[in-house]
């Protein structure tokens, strides 16, 4: 396959076919915790994206040098973790520091990442996803696998914000307010996401 | 407190999925069967329990700046027990629940239990939080299961139970047409929401 076919097919693949939250069922919390307002859910979104894209590269150079090299494959949980958690921490301060505007906007989301199971997520499935024809992820794949993996999920989440914007105006039964709603809309999304299942790419 | 009070306060007063609305992703996942929803349940309250008795033990030595990373590599380890010996004793439902099981890191319900029992209480009462919470969980995760693999399936409970092969209860007439819809994503996602209704509305007409 080409580079861009790669892409492409990546690009496919993590947005439709196999989207994170609809079809893989990850990074579930932010998806209808901070989809009620469509700026939030924006801010959120740009985090999530950067830091997936982030924690995938340097997961991988982890994983590669230090825990296939020495054959400790059985501290990938542990070690992956860490580095999440040290690496949000790290963007905090550089944002912090460097661009306080941006750090403004994604301030509160970025300490809510480290325990977003899309990341880990993403991480443990680039050590453990190949290739149609068995080839597993190299560094290059694996980074732009986060960073598609990623959009997925604004993708989503920034649909379900502007439903549930206008949800505001609905008139709902008492018991269906809030996080019920939220879920039966996600079944329908799930449910029209179902049809792009059928490509074979 | 009381050790059963605490005890039972998680399996229905402050049930970890319909009362908090913690733990999503692996609710969602894998409550496909109620064989993988079973297996989670267990896999979760142990490391649940064995977090809560740990961080308990260590919460007058923890700086209070560090706690959060301490109590997630803690958690880790505890994770990586688990998932090492599912691998090894009972192969195939490590298999089927797959990421999930390394994913039980990030599950909201343990880091929060962390955070707001265990670093404030003993030992003893931790441990039956714990326990009380890993039910509350295990049971929630069995009655969305058993929605979905009645509907989706027509059967209860099949599958590999440890060693042995259970073919599961008919529920269903053998003619029923299986909703394959129940099994796949967005049956999980409207289950959870009319189950959620259903609690809301229970909760309305008591107050």
């Amino acid at each position: 396959m080409s580079f861009f076919g790669k892409i492409i097919f990546m690009a496919l693949a993590a947005l439709f076919i196999q989207n994170f939250v609809l079809s893989r069922f990850l990074g579930l919390c932010p998806y209808l915790g901070v989809s009620k307002k469509l700026d939030s859910a924006i801010g959120m979104g740009l985090a999530v994206i950067f830091v997936m894209m982030l924690a995938s590269a340097i997961c991988y150079l982890i994983d590669y040098y230090l825990l296939v090299h020495f054959n400790l494959q059985y501290l990938r949980t542990i070690a992956f973790i860490l580095t999440i958690a040290a690496l949000v921490q790290f963007v905090e301060m550089v944002i912090q520091k460097n661009s306080p505007a941006l750090y403004k906007a994604l301030g509160v989301y970025l300490p809510l990442i480290t325990t977003n199971c899309a990341v880990l997520g993403v991480v443990l499935l680039n050590t453990t996803l190949t290739w149609p024809n068995g080839k597993s992820y190299g560094f290059l794949d694996a980074t732009l696998n986060g960073f598609f993996s990623g959009l997925g999920f604004t993708f989503v989440l920034l649909a379900m914000a502007g439903i549930r914007e206008r949800l505001e105006f609905a008139e709902l039964p008492k018991s269906m307010k809030g996080m019920p709603i939220g879920l039966i809309l996600a079944g329908c999304m799930a449910l029209s996401f179902w049809g792009f299942m059928g490509f074979k790419l | 407190m009381n050790f059963f009070k605490t005890l039972t306060n998680g399996i229905i007063k402050e049930n970890p999925i319909f009362v908090i609305v913690l733990g999503m992703c692996p609710t969602l996942a894998t409550s496909t069967s109620v064989n993988n929803a079973v297996g989670m349940g267990i896999a979760a309250t142990f490391v649940l329990v064995c977090s809560n008795i740990m961080i308990a033990m260590v919460k007058n030595i923890t700086p209070d700046k560090i706690r959060i990373a301490v109590y997630i590599v803690v958690i880790a380890a505890f994770v990586s027990i688990v998932d090492m010996c599912m691998a090894a004793f009972v192969p195939d439902l490590s298999k089927s629940l797959g990421i999930f099981i390394p994913l039980i890191v990030v599950n909201c319900i343990i880091l929060g239990r962390a955070e707001a029992f265990a670093s404030k209480n003993t030992v003893l009462s931790s441990m039956a939080d714990g326990i009380g919470m890993g039910l509350g969980f295990t049971l929630a995760l069995t009655v969305v299961s058993s929605i979905r693999e009645i509907l989706g399936n027509g059967t209860w409970g099949k599958g590999l139970w440890g060693p042995f092969y259970w073919n599961g209860l008919h529920v269903m007439p053998s003619n029923y047409n299986p909703m394959l819809a129940f099994i796949l994503a967005p049956g999980a996602f409207l289950t959870l929401g009319f189950l959620m209704a259903l609690m809301n509305i229970l909760k309305n007409k008591r107050s």
